[in-house]
């Protein structure tokens, strides 16, 4: 039992319970074929700005979350937590029923 | 009691008095039903983002409305069968409120809980130097 956690700490010999965040990257990468940079994590905007309700009215807002074809952009590239990005995903919606998005974009 | 906010659209080639006709028609319907209409915003002329029944614009007004869900039928059922308003879109708002001030309360607790962890920390640092921040 002590023997598989020696070896572990003896390839990454930096590991410690405050850097959470860094381990899972590493091992993300690892797991795609050991990539050893590591990204800055994204963060959302909303939780930034602290909003709480996104408004399907405020293009303002959503706008930067619309890419060219009009679709939704995705938490992994824009970084938006979970509950942040299901207003938003409802929001836009929304706006599309009102005209004021497009459902499609040539 | 819910919070509805109705928005519907109104087409391009109706008279500016006609609209206003419109809305005020639609508030009454609400306050006649029992509701309360709270707050009415006429966001102007707009570019639609896809033609509806070939219009390529209309006005924008979205009513907030106060009540117990039950005038929203009624609300819709008229705007269905009224040709001017291309558009309509009910939504209920109050449950998104709601979560949005526990948020904001939220959060203003747990600043003031920090302010006073370090309003403390500070106190048993130095003594009177921090005054001004408590205010």
């Amino acid at each position: 039992m002590s023997s598989s956690r020696g070896r572990d700490e003896g390839r990454r010999d930096d590991r410690g319970p405050q850097d959470r965040d860094r381990d899972r990257d590493r091992d993300r990468d690892r797991d795609r074929g050991g990539r050893r940079f590591v990204r800055a994590r994204k963060s959302c905007k909303f939780c930034a700005d602290r909003i709480d309700y996104i408004d399907y009215k405020d293009m303002r807002l959503i706008g930067p979350y619309i890419p060219e074809r009009g679709k939704v952009l995705p938490r992994r590239i824009s970084g938006t937590c979970s509950p942040h990005q299901r207003m938003l995903a409802s929001a836009i919606k929304r706006a599309r029923n009102a005209a004021l998005l497009p459902f499609l974009t040539d | 009691m819910r919070v509805y906010e109705i928005l519907f659209i109104i087409a391009p080639n109706v008279e500016e008095t006609d609209v206003e006709a419109l809305v005020t028609q639609f508030s009454e319907v609400a306050t006649n039903q029992g509701a309360r209409v709270t707050k009415v915003d006429r966001m102007g002329r707009r570019r639609l983002a896809y033609p509806i029944q070939k219009f390529k614009d209309g006005h924008y007004v979205v009513l907030t409305i106060e009540g117990t869900g039950a005038e929203i039928a009624e609300i819709e059922r008229r705007m269905r069968v009224t040709d001017a308003i291309i558009r309509h879109l009910s939504v209920r708002i109050d449950e998104d409120l709601k979560r949005a001030e526990k948020f904001r309360t939220r959060r203003a607790a747990h600043s003031r809980a920090g302010r006073a962890a370090a309003a403390l920390g500070s106190q048993s640092a130095a003594g009177e130097s921090n005054a001004e921040e408590e205010e």
